[in-house]
């Protein structure tokens, strides 16, 4: 019934209303300017990107899957390959690469090599520890959630400080199948 | 207001046919079994309070999705009936005919479940729900007052969704 592939998000991207890169890219580094004004800890900062993020994805992923009409992925393989070529290209604008998969399959590295959000921006020294695109791993995480995959998202190469390439790692926890919400007895 | 930009990735409407509302009921459940939404139309009948009327229509659902999965006889894998599934996966039935009513049923991997309860020769409705899946994804789940898993209680979007359904044919 459904399609093997998963299909390109080019489609999809020209389809859906845009809005303008850089409004995009300011409007982030302001919420992340506001956050170190008011949280001041980097590591805090870093929580906090990630909560926001985990918020946009639980709701992100219904419009996914309204907008893409992707059915349930077999394995967690067909789910990399569908959020970076299919889920990026959506939202961002970007496609990313899937990599370094582990021997059991359960863990892989999203590469970016280009991110709207990081245009125009350099790390200062006193913010070394501070995960910018943090929300990224939040979203990611959020989502993949909302389709009953715990996974734990970490950046393991960024452009900020100094690497070619952001790497995502994103390892696949467990998967969780829906229960009977209900007592028995009732 | 339009929204979609007019693509042909997500369906557009089917025409409207004739007047007058053919659809009986309307729910949208989560996947902890909250019922979102539950908008009735012409229900002449009712027999339970709602709170078990939505526990019933939940646990059939969950039943029926059970049961037609593992009596798939194309699937190769086959856990033991009760074995709680992925949304999504396996096979997944769409709709039930009755003499007097049809249900049909989707599913979205996130959990969400639609099911719409009509005349019974209705003809296939799947990209008609799919359609009211796109409409919740653009007044439900975009309004940031909305908290995920809870009830929604929005005007707009239950004048949209009468006003689609009492299009259908």
């Amino acid at each position: 019934m459904a399609p093997a592939a998963p299909k390109s998000g080019d489609a999809i991207f020209a389809s859906v209303d845009r809005v303008n890169a850089e409004l995009f890219t300011l409007t982030y580094g302001a919420i992340v300017r506001q956050l170190l004004t008011d949280l001041e800890e980097v590591e805090e900062v870093n929580k906090q990107l990630d909560q926001m993020g985990y918020n946009i994805g639980v709701r992100l992923v219904d419009e996914f899957l309204a907008k893409s009409n992707v059915s349930r992925c077999v394995e967690f393989r067909e789910t990399a390959e569908v959020i970076a070529k299919v889920g990026f290209k959506m939202f961002l604008g970007v496609t990313a690469s899937v990599t370094n998969w582990d021997t059991e399959g359960t863990t892989c590295s999203l590469i970016l090599e280009d991110n709207p959000l990081v245009d125009f921006v350099e790390l200062p020294d006193t913010c070394q520890g501070l995960y910018y695109c943090n929300i990224l791993s939040g979203v990611v995480r959020g989502a993949l959630e909302m389709v009953s995959m715990k996974t734990e998202v970490t950046w393991l190469r960024d452009m900020l400080k100094g690497d070619d390439v952001f790497e995502l790692q994103v390892k696949l926890l467990k998967q969780i199948p829906e229960e009977y919400p209900y007592k028995d007895d009732e | 207001m339009q929204f979609f930009g007019g693509s042909e990735i997500s369906p557009s409407p089917p025409a409207p046919a004739a007047s007058g509302n053919n659809a009986h009921m309307l729910y949208i459940f989560n996947r902890n079994g909250v019922c979102l939404l539950y908008r009735e139309w012409n229900r002449p009948l009712k027999t339970l309070s709602s709170q078990q009327d939505h526990k019933l229509m939940f646990g059939l659902l969950f039943s029926l999705k059970s049961l037609t999965a593992k009596m798939d006889p194309t699937s190769v894998e086959k856990g033991n009936l009760g074995v709680p599934q992925l949304p999504g996966q396996g096979c997944s039935f769409h709709s039930f005919r009755t003499n007097t009513y049809k249900l049909s049923f989707m599913e979205t991997p996130s959990g969400i479940k639609i099911i719409l309860v009509t005349h019974p020769r209705t003809s296939d409705l799947r990209d008609s729900l799919k359609y009211i899946y796109n409409l919740y994804v653009e007044y439900v789940v975009k309004n940031p007052l909305y908290s995920p898993g809870t009830p929604i209680r929005y005007e707009l979007f239950n004048k949209a969704v009468d006003q689609y359904v009492r299009g259908l044919g």
